[in-house]
């Protein structure tokens, strides 16, 4: 493996420095300049960026995504690691099928590819999946969810909080009581009874994540909250916090960016699970970002056919793409706000979900020993969207949106996967 | 005008326009010879997902009386229902020269995506769509009031002062979010009346008043028109209500309420009505009832609809 | 451009009691005779002329005066914007068996004439069906002629005629503008 230098990179804590790779590791960060120089002077380095909720499709519908479109996609946006949703098809619930995700990532090169397991069989809320197994097979899975679902069975789910904590697993709920949400078509309120679709209230999200902080806690486990969409679940998984309940939550870059009245135009593409809510929604993520309530921002990239979104609004899927723009939302929320700054950033890209999932050699902090899994981005860049990139799929929201920052560098265990915002192959 | 999709595309003006094309039209209707040549070898295709063998039907003698050429396609029993997308159904349409597409889907916001998704080029009425918006049956039930307030002397107004009270299913129904618009574009208040599992508070906002009880309504307000909504009993089933026969004492007219309401508030009904639930026959059949009205005005209103969009040529 | 009168105020007066004359002769007085005036200019014309036969004959204007839109049997509807619908009325005694006048400002093509006469057919079946008009400026494109003429007005095809009536444009009066 050669050698090469990052010359002049920002570093997430402001300073300027060298950063030599050698063997696929930070060997030093300084003056120093060895093999390849490589200018990167005004751009940030981070750690590579870590994408706890990631749909690849494979195995089952490879004809929205295929691990190496989605890993490609992923490398675009300054990912070095992807975790893969269990929703495929057979499901994740087998230590055959996530060890199958995770050889096929590992094929395909682009990122480590670290497989979710579900939480019951098929998804389908009624037994438990053999987490162990899933556990204990090469793939190491140690984030369980059934996304796409709720385990809304309050049994069922304190018995899997529970049961992770045999060999430190973490469940990730996708909060979603049922029965409030059948036929649900987007936010319920003054949008959807404007449009006639049926609503999706805040409070069947709201309702889960409390029932879910109180079980955690009255079992002693950890539990992650998907894609949180409300101002009111803000509230909840702040008040869990206070109360010393291990709880971590994600937001999507859509969340941070995107509200309900997008659905005036009924065009397909601004269906998502959970739905775009309201302004004063976004603006309360926005804020719980910042200040810590919400600990990482995941993709929920969730490629769809063009068949599935060519169609009136009731029979197209939920989802959106995510991967290639999610550091530009991150950019815009932390730091074109001047709210926060790249550290913070560097924490919830990379560090913080790496550090929920457990997973290996990512997430590392930018230092002398740490694996070369480095995103550089170059924050003054501003690019408008026009297609779904990398992705077999073109489900892109953001289309004709102009956004702030672009990946320019993506090192994945010391080898650039994408340079000059170009796969390298 | 290129479509009809929702009553809030219509300004006050377009809705008059279009009300006093319909009173010309009504004439048509009255005459021997009650054809048009004005849509000659123009083809409507009426596309209905979902069954309504009445707004189909009245579209139809609407289309015909102006010598437009008329299709049906009923989802039921063709390639719709063995999974052909709404998108293969509208090119195949297109493909047979299809001047106006008239679209019944259970889907909300369907006509608009037929209208703007590029796969027609047609114009497109939206016949009812889900739980959206109806805005015939909007149009002719302003055109049913203005006739009944304004007798000969209708042409060029409005419903200025006019007080409506909507009563029902407010939350599912298409024509109350219809009405609720056109009425106050034409300068009616009105006011909305619904059990509170029914009546969702962005639409209630929007109303001159809301109540959940329609004697307190009636002992408040004076109303030159009170519109039942159907009542479909799968509502029931999902526990908007608890029975029928709760519904129909709290929520229904009987001749008892038609007592208090004035000598001169009018009665109408968008049709099918379920008697003896949301409105009792007294009240259905009284003097005060626009409901036979409604039925027959649904011509004149549609041909004026299909004359707007379909008679003149390229702007 | 260029606009001069050739039809003033008193012209129209005499124009319309002329023509009002010659149609009472040419029947033989009122006996079935219906007048329908043409939105929107003939409509005017057509009451003048029943205003000018009720001062000698005895009628109620209300059984003789109509008007015929003929929107909606026009042959040039897809070549232009929707155009808004006119008011028809039909005096009460229908049109069977009647002579029908058809009243217009001026004739031109003939086409809209040719729309009226359709647009006759559908409401009855007159025993006959004549045609008076302020102005004949020629030009025909349909095989069709006025009975009652006001002014017969040679004009080229490129001038325009503008029939102003108080009725609608404060003042009376016929300009060829061009």
């Amino acid at each position: 493996m050669n050698d090469f230098t990052l010359i002049s990179a920002t570093l997430p804590n402001g300073s300027v420095a060298n950063i030599v790779v050698s063997n696929g590791f930070i060997a030093h960060i300084g003056a120093e300049v060895r093999g390849e120089q490589i200018d990167a002077q005004g751009l940030v380095a981070l750690p590579g960026f870590v994408d706890l909720h990631t749909h690849l499709r494979e195995p089952g519908f490879e004809q929205s995504e295929t691990i190496l479109t989605g890993t490609r996609a992923a490398a675009l946006g300054g990912y070095t690691a992807v975790h893969a949703m269990a929703n495929t098809h057979p499901v994740a619930d087998t230590a055959g099928v996530v060890e199958q995700v995770k050889t096929l990532g590992d094929e395909a090169g682009y990122v480590q590819v670290q497989p979710i397991g579900a939480v019951t069989v098929g998804l389908e809320g009624k037994q438990l999946a053999e987490l162990g197994a899933m556990a204990q097979s090469k793939a190491q899975v140690r984030v369980f969810s059934d996304d796409g679902k709720c385990v809304s069975d309050p049994v069922l789910m304190r018995r899997a909080l529970a049961y992770v904590k045999s060999f430190g697993g973490v469940i990730a709920q996708h909060a979603q009581e049922p029965r409030l949400t059948e036929n649900s078509q987007m936010h319920e309120g003054a949008v959807s009874s404007e449009l006639g679709l049926a609503g999706w209230p805040a409070v069947a999200e709201e309702s889960i994540i409390a029932r879910d902080v109180l079980l955690a806690e009255a079992v002693g486990s950890r539990i992650h909250i998907c894609h949180l969409s409300t101002a009111g679940s803000v509230e909840i998984v702040r008040w869990a916090k206070q109360r010393g309940i291990n709880v971590t939550a994600e937001v999507t870059p859509h969340h941070l960016l995107l509200t309900d009245e997008l659905a005036r135009g009924y065009d397909p593409v601004f269906k998502v699970n959970p739905p775009l809510r309201t302004a004063a929604d976004v603006m309360a993520l926005r804020e719980a970002l910042v200040d810590g309530t919400i600990d990482i921002v995941a993709t929920d990239h969730a490629p769809h056919p063009t068949e599935s979104k060519d169609c009136e609004w009731a029979a197209a899927a939920f989802g959106m793409l995510g991967l290639e723009t999610a550091a530009s939302i991150a950019q815009d929320v932390l730091i074109e706000s001047g709210a926060s700054n790249w550290q913070r950033f560097a924490d919830v890209m990379s560090t913080v979900p790496a550090s929920i999932s457990g997973i290996e050699g990512q997430g590392q902090p930018l230092e002398v020993g740490s694996a070369a899994n480095i995103a550089l981005i170059d924050p003054s860049a501003k690019r408008t969207i026009q297609d779904g990139g990398a992705s077999k799929s073109d489900n892109q929201p953001y289309r004709g949106m102009t956004l702030p920052g672009a990946v320019i560098h993506t090192i994945f265990r010391g080898v650039f996967t994408v340079r000059d915002s170009k796969l390298s192959r | 005008m290129k479509n009809l999709l929702s009553a809030s595309e219509l300004s006050r003006d377009d809705i008059v326009r279009i009300l006093d094309t319909a009173n010309e039209m009504s004439g048509v209707n009255d005459r021997e010879i009650k054809k048009l040549p004005t849509l000659r070898g123009k083809t409507v295709v009426n596309l209905f997902f979902e069954d309504s063998t009445r707004t189909r039907i009245s579209f139809e003698v609407a289309a015909k009386r102006l010598s437009a050429d008329v299709i049906n396609f009923a989802a039921k029993g063709s390639s719709v229902s063995k999974g052909e997308s709404l998108k293969d159904t509208a090119q195949t349409l297109e493909a047979m020269g299809a001047d106006a597409v008239v679209i019944r889907h259970y889907a909300s916001g369907a006509a608009h995506t037929l209208a703007h998704s590029g796969w027609i080029n047609g114009a497109i009425v939206n016949a009812g769509d889900g739980t959206h918006e109806h805005p015939t049956q909007a149009l002719l039930d302003a055109y049913t009031l203005r006739e009944s307030v304004h007798g000969h002397a209708a042409l060029g107004k409005g419903l200025d002062g006019l007080r409506v009270a909507i009563v029902g299913d407010i939350a599912h129904s298409r024509v109350a979010r219809s009405n609720l618009t056109m009425l106050q574009a034409l300068g009616a208040e009105v006011h909305l009346i619904a059990p509170a599992t029914l009546l969702p508070g962005a639409l209630a906002s929007r109303a001159s008043s809301f109540s959940y009880s329609l004697d307190e309504s009636i002992a408040c307000h004076h109303f030159d028109a009170i519109m039942m909504l159907r009542v479909q009993s799968e509502r029931m089933s999902a526990s908007f209500f608890p029975s029928e026969r709760e519904y129909s004492k709290i929520w229904g007219l009987n001749a008892e309420r038609l007592s208090r309401l004035g000598e001169n508030t009018r009665v109408m009904h968008p049709g099918p009505m379920n008697r003896g639930l949301e409105i009792d026959a007294t009240s259905a059949d009284s003097k005060n009832s626009l409901v036979l009205r409604q039925v027959a005005n649904g011509v004149s209103v549609r041909m004026a609809v299909l004359y707007e969009l379909m008679a003149g040529g390229a702007q | 451009m260029s606009s001069r009168t050739v039809l003033s105020a008193s012209d129209i007066d005499r124009a319309v009691t002329r023509i009002a004359h010659e149609i009472l002769e040419s029947n033989h007085g009122v006996a079935n005779l219906v007048i329908l005036g043409i939105p929107t200019r003939g409509t005017f014309l057509a009451k003048r002329i029943v205003d000018v036969i009720a001062r000698t004959e005895d009628i109620d204007p209300a059984e003789v005066l109509g008007q015929l839109d003929i929107t909606m049997y026009r042959d040039d509807l897809s070549n232009n914007p929707t155009r808004a619908v006119g008011q028809t009325n039909i005096p009460s005694g229908g049109l069977d068996s009647k002579v029908v006048v058809l009243v217009d400002d001026v004739l031109f093509s003939g086409r809209t004439i040719r729309a009226a006469l359709d647009a006759l057919n559908d409401y009855g079946r007159p025993s006959a069906v004549r045609l008076a008009v302020l102005i004949d400026r020629g030009h025909r494109e349909l095989p069709i002629r006025a009975d009652f003429v006001g002014k017969n007005l040679p004009t080229s095809s490129v001038e325009r005629i503008r029939v102003h009536l108080a009725e609608s444009d404060e003042q009376n009066q016929v300009v060829i503008e061009g």
